[in-house]
């Protein structure tokens, strides 16, 4: 294992120092229990929209937490849910009266942690989940679709609506509905490595690829050989379009994701033909991401999310936002 | 039984746990993301890095410093967990006017049906619930036919060993190796042995007393 580190017990403490010294105009670090806020303290009044899992994904959550978007965010260790405490900590940190929004991703751990959160603390609070992983088949007997890069949409979202005075039910709302008109499916071409094991979680052949891989490394549908970036490309975004019922002339942000390991330069490739895919569908880009967002330590691969785009989702999406990994509008 | 009960199996745990870590990160590998060994081994060390506070505490206070240690410590399910499971154990009534054998066996099994209801996981479901529901099932029928202590410890290893076993057939509904469907088959759980081990570590521990 080649890494940047000094002691496994001290990454995350360094990152997240290295985090909250690099951002410190935005957000600021709290340690033991761990949890980022935004510098500025939450306005009165304004719902208080919270989220965290695991570490190893960044930016994601703590990227995210500043103007238009979080207000905290919670990392747990790598790739493991972060406890009760923590919730607790920084849901009672940026307060505003107004209750506190849960954006959670659909995992055993961090449901359960979530809902220790809520269950052992004072204020109010609701919870979105989100669970936009097509790759995985839904059904009442399984633990559901996980929840990967569409939690990016969600949070700018809501965090708009926060941002302008929604109601912590309608914040619950609007991010109940961005999640059900999301989709999203990825593809891997490597493992990742976890520090603390030291070994890469899966193994594939230097010729092949996970297909509907999981953001932790879990296994997708199946295992390939790799195939032209097109025909990967029509692949994923056929079962994302035939989730989400996509129709003609409908109008769609589509987020491409990098899983850590994979450069701009063939994201971007992957824009290029995902767009001719939908051209020929006669379905319209309104909005687009392009990046590593949501990620999976050094994992090389990709994901594609598709949100189904409505006049208030867009005003939403468009809405001033600075954080340390997301900046319009300002 | 004293708060000195909890810290020695602890670290006769943290024995059991440290030797066979690598087979229950390898079972990790191939059905979750590898993390669980890590996990439980945290765990352990914090339980028994609080050995200084926990011994002049009562029963029902050390067993919640336990729980949140476990909680803020591991994180994740088996934070979630087995911080319910010691969390229950200490809100058992009248547990500070002292526990015998007995008193215990109500206290892991209420702890057990908590973690169930956290977890929403029942028996057949490829989790530690396999090791942990039929173990319960069989020490409190024990108790209520009055059996043996010794006999009872020696069939609560029998049930653990079988119902760690049994997941390795079973299709994962629950967690995420769940996510794999079919090819969660012929992979035992490695929550499932790492409870069972930890099951068995207490037993053996008692046997030998």
């Amino acid at each position: 294992m080649k890494k940047f580190l000094n002691s496994k017990d001290d990454f995350l403490k360094e990152s997240l120092q290295g985090f909250g010294a690099a951002h410190q105009d935005i957000i600021t670090c709290h340690y033991d229990p761990n949890f980022i806020t935004r510098s500025e303290a939450t306005k009165r009044g304004k719902v208080a929209i919270i989220s965290g899992g695991g570490s190893g994904h960044e930016p994601m959550h703590g990227g995210f937490v500043g103007y238009g978007m979080l207000d905290a965010a919670c990392p747990g260790f790598i790739f493991s849910s972060p406890s009760p405490d923590q919730m607790i900590a920084a849901s009672e940190k940026v307060d505003g009266s107004a209750g506190t929004l849960f954006i959670v991703k659909n995992y055993s751990g961090d449901i359960m942690n979530f809902q220790m959160a809520s269950e052992m603390m004072t204020g109010v609070s609701e919870t979105v989940l989100i669970n936009d992983d097509v790759a995985v088949e839904d059904s009442s007997y399984t633990t559901g679709r996980r929840g990967v890069a569409a939690t990016v949409i969600v949070e700018k979202i809501v965090g708009s609506l926060a941002e302008t005075g929604g109601s912590l039910k309608e914040c619950k709302i609007l991010g109940d509905k961005v999640n059900r008109n999301s989709g999203s499916m990825g593809v891997a071409f490597s493992s990742c490595t976890v520090p603390a094991a030291g070994k890469p979680t899966f193994k594939l052949g230097p010729d092949e690829m996970e297909f509907g891989v999981g953001i932790h490394g879990e296994p997708g549908r199946r295992r390939d050989k790799v195939q032209p970036a097109q025909e990967i490309t029509n692949e994923l975004l056929g079962v994302i379009i035939e989730d989400l019922k996509l129709e003609n002339n409908g109008e769609i942000l589509l987020f491409v994701n990098g899983m850590g390991g994979t450069p701009l330069t063939e994201l971007y490739l992957l824009y290029d033909n995902a767009k001719k895919t939908l051209d020929n569908k006669n379905i319209k880009i309104s909005r687009s991401l392009v990046g590593n967002y949501c990620t999976s330590l050094e994992m090389q691969g990709a994901s594609f999310t598709i949100t189904k785009l409505d006049q208030e989702l867009k005003k939403h999406w468009d809405s001033p936002v600075h954080t340390a990994a997301m900046r319009w509008g300002l | 039984m004293g708060t000195d009960f909890l810290i020695k199996n602890a670290k006769e745990i943290q024995v059991v746990i440290d030797n066979n870590a690598s087979e229950i990160e390898k079972l990790d590998q191939e059905i979750g993301d590898g993390d669980h060994i890590f996990n439980v081994q945290r765990g352990i060390k914090l339980v028994i890095e609080s050995e200084p506070i926990i011994k002049h505490l009562s029963m029902s206070k050390a067993l919640n410093q336990i729980a949140m240690k476990i909680l803020s410590g591991i994180g994740g399910s088996s934070g979630a967990l087995f911080g319910t499971l010691f969390m229950t154990m200490s809100k058992v009534s009248n547990i500070d006017d002292g526990v015998d054998y007995k008193k215990a066996i109500n206290m892991f099994v209420d702890g057990v049906e908590a973690v169930k209801q956290r977890g929403k996981a029942d028996v057949g479901e490829k989790t530690m619930m396999d090791v942990l529901i039929p173990v319960a099932n069989c020490l409190k029928q024990g108790i209520e036919k009055n059996k043996d202590l010794k006999d009872l410890m020696r069939e609560a290893i029998e049930e653990a060993e079988k119902g760690m076993l049994s997941t390795k057939d079973l299709l994962a509904t629950k967690g995420r190796a769940s996510f794999l469907g079919e090819r969660s088959k012929g992979h035992i759980d490695p929550g499932a042995r790492s409870s069972q081990l930890m099951i068995r570590s207490v037993c053996m521990s008692i046997l030998n007393t």
